[in-house]
């Protein structure tokens, strides 16, 4: 065929330009997976003699001492949960309500679009920015919670005193705040991905609105909305500059809110600057922790939500 | 076209070569983060008065400008806790230390009501310790006779980070009380068994501030620029020393300075001598290979420790002692 073509030699030019193109999107793909296969690499060959010498014990220790070159993260692995999930506790219902709101017609659309957005710009404010209005906003309304909490609610672990302003709840509340666009928009558009045809039978069989929402919708959308809580979790375990200018960076384990704690990566932020020695190897050996915990956090948010496309697209 | 623009690109670089004639001698340091502003000052003062050399200080903190100034990416390093001699080691063109500048670490506090205050040196380790941990506290309170203190707790405030500043307070610390040698140590960063951290002098800084209550350890720049109080502190001889330039001068005169100029006034004995006083140095090479830049480079430090310590003051830090200007010069004229 190609022989009687009188066109085949054009052809077979234009064949080279997609060839080339497709060679550069493989590097260019391929090279975002090296890019994470070299990063975990090399965190892993400078924590290694800090891996070789404390070995598990690293986890389950509690004493961070750089001057004694004794080191152990779990302050600061619970520290890294504890902030986390509470943050999860504020933005979970907040987020999944303003999903709701978005995703049925309450409102006109163009103002649910407004809303919409400026909950998605939250995304868009730097940590740091974040982490100066924690300073100059949440830390005087924690502490004035503390100081009430700590008298009024005596014997709660949880409201322990001291009452510091530098504390996990402060960390927690600023780290809701920043978490709740992609809590949000992930849960809004698993909300709006339930068929029609679902909601409509709904009615049909004389559901009200609410009796719609809570019966059908929710549950249909309720593995979006779980895979939009996991990777919500997984940014807020990531997070470092908010949480470093916020939490108050102790090593120490406590069960009070109101105490301040830390996290792996506000540690390293902390630290790395003037490590030497086992410390850096240590701090290396952290930031292993931290990589491990968000890549495997995200990487079942990541599951949930491909499941959750799959098991719509049955339902259409 | 395409020779109009290649004759465009000839002037270019006719443009950049001729440029390059004029010589801008670079001087490239980096290091500690608290004398920065200063060394930055010098930078911009010394440019004025010579437009040729260009001083471009990083403040990357004294852990990162040894590192930088041992891989040589760097003209000179500087570091509040100068180098260890395992680190001189690892420098092939050997380490000279210049004394710089100086500065000296407050007790900052916040107490409303209360404007100054006695810290006795158990005071002082007690609080860090987490044994006092009231305002009213019997240690406290036997040195503020008249003194209406609060029945509060003491919310402490430390460097979360890695620094200098946290390396001088706990030498000092860890000299006067031997509990605290033993529990906490000397390091740039510790372990306090109380309180909350705080990143670099301004987050100290700003934890203080906001919580009435509050005690931390600062520099005095910081400290004064931002109208913290500030306790007198008790020193060997058992005076209570209020932290200003006259006091810390005081310590930095009675400093016996050694051949390397690497000393510590850890514990200083003279009667009116404020504690916890430190110099900082400026990293340099015994040996440079260009000699251009060898030539500017002393010029810009001995420059520094004449005119420009008159810049001290207004940034907080504490003028080098007139014999500690001539060690220094005297070391700076050694390089070659």
């Amino acid at each position: 065929m190609s022989a009687s073509n009188p066109e085949t030699p054009a052809i077979t030019e234009v064949r080279v330009g997609p060839d080339i193109f497709r060679v550069l999107c493989w590097v260019a793909s391929a090279s975002a997976v090296a890019a994470l296969g070299w990063i975990i690499f090399e965190i892993v060959q400078s924590a290694y003699p800090a891996m070789s010498k404390f070995g598990f014990g690293f986890l389950t220790s509690s004493a961070w001492v750089p001057n004694r070159e004794n080191f152990g993260v779990l302050p600061f692995i619970v520290g890294t949960a504890a902030s986390s999930f509470i943050a999860i506790l504020f933005a979970f219902p907040l987020g999944l309500a303003i999903a709701i709101f978005l995703s049925e017609n309450f409102l006109p659309l163009p103002v649910r679009q407004l809303i919409r957005f400026v909950v998605e710009m939250l995304a868009a404010i730097p940590s740091v920015v974040y982490g100066l209005w924690g300073i100059f906003v949440v830390i005087p309304l924690v502490r004035e919670f503390g100081n009430w909490a700590v008298v009024h609610l005596s014997g709660v672990p949880l409201f322990a005193g001291p009452a510091y302003g530098n504390s996990m709840l402060t960390a927690s509340l600023v780290l809701a705040l920043m978490i709740l666009p992609t809590l949000t928009a992930i849960s809004r558009n698993a909300l709006t991905a339930v068929p029609k045809t679902l909601r409509e039978g709904a009615y049909a069989l004389g559901a009200t609105r609410w009796e719609a929402i809570l019966g059908v919708i929710l549950p249909t959308a309720a593995p979006g909305v779980v895979a939009a809580t996991i990777l919500a979790l997984g940014r807020a375990m990531g997070e470092t500059m908010a949480v470093a200018m916020l939490i108050g960076n102790s090593s120490r384990l406590s069960w009070s809110l109101l105490s301040p704690g830390g996290t792996l990566a506000g540690l390293l932020a902390n630290q790395f600057g003037e490590a030497e020695g086992m410390q850096v190897s240590s701090l290396m050996f952290a930031a292993f922790i931290l990589v491990v915990i968000t890549l495997g956090v995200n990487l079942v948010g990541e599951a949930v939500l491909r499941y959750t496309q799959k098991q719509t697209a049955g339902i259409r | 076209m395409k020779s109009k623009l290649s004759l465009s690109l000839a002037a270019l670089v006719a443009i950049v070569a001729s440029g390059s004639t004029v010589q801008a001698q670079q001087l490239s340091g980096a290091g500690a983060s608290f004398p920065a502003p200063l060394y930055q000052r010098w930078g911009a003062e010394y440019s004025k008065l010579h437009p040729k050399v260009q001083v471009n200080y990083q403040s990357v903190g004294s852990g990162a400008g040894v590192k930088n100034f041992t891989a040589g990416v760097v003209d000179f390093g500087a570091s509040d806790a100068a180098m260890s001699d395992a680190e001189i080691a690892k420098v092939a063109n050997g380490v000279v230390m210049i004394p710089a500048t100086a500065g000296e670490i407050v007790y900052a506090y916040n107490l409303p009501g209360v404007d100054s205050l006695n810290l006795s040196r158990e005071a002082m380790a007690g609080i860090y310790l987490g044994t006092i941990t009231k305002w009213n506290d019997p240690a406290i309170a036997k040195d503020n006779a008249g003194v209406t203190l609060p029945d509060m707790p003491i919310q402490v405030s430390y460097r979360s980070d890695g620094s200098g500043t946290t390396f001088v307070f706990t030498q000092h610390l860890s000299a006067i009380s031997p509990e605290f040698a033993d529990k906490i140590g000397t390091d740039k960063s510790v372990t306090f068994p109380v309180g909350v951290g705080g990143k670099g002098n301004e987050g100290v800084t700003a934890l203080v501030q906001q919580a009435p209550g509050a005690i931390g350890y600062v520099e005095y720049g910081y400290a004064k620029n931002n109208g913290l109080k500030m306790a007198n502190l008790q020193n060997k001889s058992g005076n209570f020393v209020a932290p200003d330039i006259a006091s810390a001068a005081a310590t930095l005169a009675n400093v016996t300075m050694p051949e390397n100029l690497r000393v510590w006034p850890v514990d200083p004995e003279g009667a009116n001598d404020y504690p916890i006083v430190s110099f900082t140095w400026l990293l340099l090479n015994k040996k440079y290979n260009d000699a251009a830049k060898l030539t500017a480079l002393k010029e810009f430090v001995n420059w520094g420790l004449t005119d420009g310590q008159k810049f001290s003051e207004e940034l907080g830090y504490v003028p080098l002692p007139a014999p500690v200007v001539e060690k220094a010069q005297a070391a700076l004229a050694t390089i070659q």
